[in-house]
């Protein structure tokens, strides 16, 4: 079982200051990853939990044509957001198509972003061999099976899926994080935030221990985009994502004008595909135009034999969100 | 009777004051930090309504309303409740009456083991507060959190459908 302190938070100074000096020290807001991992799963352990919910880092305040989420914004609250509804409707899918209500309430915008990857390997303490836990003990996912993995932005060390449904719109968005550190505070676009795995799986993102998401930075739509979200899975509701896609488009006589699509699903990070936006934009809306965009999305995939029906699946569902967005189908 | 050892004897508990108003009654608890609010509520409290199914997030047979909005209990640090309003299927209940849901759950027969009953009913009577009963797939979409591995989903359906009307009418 596991032993811990339990500490709340009286100000976002004090929390960065206690965890950034203490290394087994962690945040602890919605927990529904973090007390997964550490009470359940055993895979992490921490001698601290500073619980930082009852800090003023909640709510959503629209200033011009940008949304501002505070962190401890929860799911829920963001979905029921009526500038979310008109202008980022796929952000609005993809949140309630992420989870149930009941996580959905308890879950926060800023632990969304550092959710852990649902590799099965990973979270099994009995398997030893796992890059991301144990760097350097081999990756039992490429050596004994797999099925809900990454195929791009994959390498032989860790095929471990991000599994943000929230994060593919908002990678598509260019939305950006805040963040505040004990010697710094910045700003990073959320495209630049998570790190492949390459040969160090166990670092996931720019985060230094004891840096804290302060809140989400997320560009509005223009009133004339039109967006969805697609999410394929095994189950017609609340299971993770097989593959996913996030695109926004704005069509002027039958041209593709704008276009933003990001992958879900398929990618160690929240897969953002420009090859394919570059492909889109200029470009007739057409189911042609949409089939050449899902080709140039999926390039060099990494897969072994359990995820290679991702790459025709993540294809197929590019067509399929390109075309219930334009109005265009074959 | 037998007493059960303590798993190890090197890791001092590190205990935590919780107060917390349960079904309308406050209590004080002093519990070890890693105590999830489904084990204060069922091996403190007593209060054993509220099931353990995967103790995992994945079933939501723990479900209970934390100051009115349905949680998780298994993923809920009881030191994180402290202060707060929270309840439970013992709870719904008003001077012997069944709260509605619970009555329609026993007309449709809406369970077979019962095990995940108390989640179902919780998580139904959240939904009827979010509006969420439009229509049956609406229900299943925002009940799909509740796993009832019995398949009783169509009487549970049944009932909040029903339930829903009779709170509109």
């Amino acid at each position: 079982m596991a032993s811990f302190e339990y500490v709340r938070a009286e100000d976002v100074g004090g929390a960065v200051a206690t965890v950034s000096a203490d290394p087994g020290a962690s945040f602890l807001a919605g927990g529904t990853t973090h007390l997964d991992l550490l009470l359940k799963d055993a895979v992490i352990a921490s001698h601290r939990l500073v619980d930082i919910t009852r800090l003023p880092l909640r709510g959503i305040t629209r200033v011009g044509d940008t949304l501002s989420v505070g962190a401890l914004t929860t799911m829920e609250e963001l979905a029921a957001d009526s500038t979310v509804t008109e202008r980022l409707p796929f952000v609005r899918e993809a949140l309630l198509l992420g989870a149930s209500t009941q996580l959905r309430n308890m879950a926060t915008i800023g632990g969304n972003l550092l959710q852990r990857t649902r590799c099965r390997y990973f979270r099994d303490r009995n398997v030893a061999m796992c890059n991301k836990r144990s760097p350097g003990s081999g990756c039992a996912a490429i050596t004994y099976g797999a099925r809900m993995h990454a195929i791009l932005g994959a390498s032989e060390h860790c095929i471990a899926l991000h599994a943000s449904d929230l994060c593919v719109p908002l990678v598509a968005l260019d939305a950006r994080v805040h963040i505040e550190g004990a010697v710094r505070q910045y700003t990073i676009p959320l495209t630049e935030f998570y790190v492949t795995p390459g040969d160090h799986p166990d670092i996931e993102n720019v985060l230094d221990h004891g840096d804290l998401i302060t809140r989400v930075d997320v560009p509005l739509l223009p009133p004339d985009a039109r967006s969805g979200y697609l999410k394929v899975r095994d189950r017609a509701s609340y299971e993770f994502a097989l593959t996913s896609a996030a695109a926004a488009l704005v069509l002027d006589r039958g041209t593709i004008t704008s276009a933003r699509l990001a992958l879900g699903g398929v990618g160690t990070v929240p897969w953002r595909a420009r090859d394919a936006e570059g492909v889109l934009i200029g470009a007739p809306a057409t189911v042609e135009t949409f089939r050449a965009a899902a080709a140039a999305a999926i390039q060099n995939p990494f897969t072994v034999p359990g995820t290679a029906f991702k790459v025709e699946l993540a294809k197929r569902t590019i067509v399929r969100i390109l075309e219930t967005v334009s109005g265009v189908s074959s | 009777m037998i007493e059960s050892a303590p798993l190890t004897t090197d890791v001092p508990a590190t205990l935590v004051d919780v107060e917390i108003v349960v079904n309308a009654t406050p209590h004080r608890l002093e519990l070890d930090s890693a105590t999830t609010l489904l084990d204060a509520l069922r091996d403190h409290l007593e209060l054993v309504g509220t099931k353990k199914g995967c103790d995992q997030g994945a079933c939501g047979a723990c479900t209970v309303l934390l100051d009115g909005k349905r949680v998780l209990s298994c993923l809920t640090l009881a030191a994180q409740c402290d202060g707060r309003k929270v309840t439970t299927i013992e709870g719904l209940a008003q001077g012997g009456e069944l709260h509605p849901v619970q009555a329609a759950f026993i007309r449709h027969d809406a369970f077979q083991c019962g095990y995940c009953t108390a989640g179902q009913i919780m998580s139904a009577v959240a939904l009827l507060e979010e509006g969420r009963t439009g229509s049956d797939a609406e229900i299943r979409e925002f009940m799909s959190g509740n796993l009832c591995r019995c398949g009783a989903y169509p009487n549970i359906v049944a009932a909040i459908r029903e339930a829903a009307a009779a709170r509109r009418a």
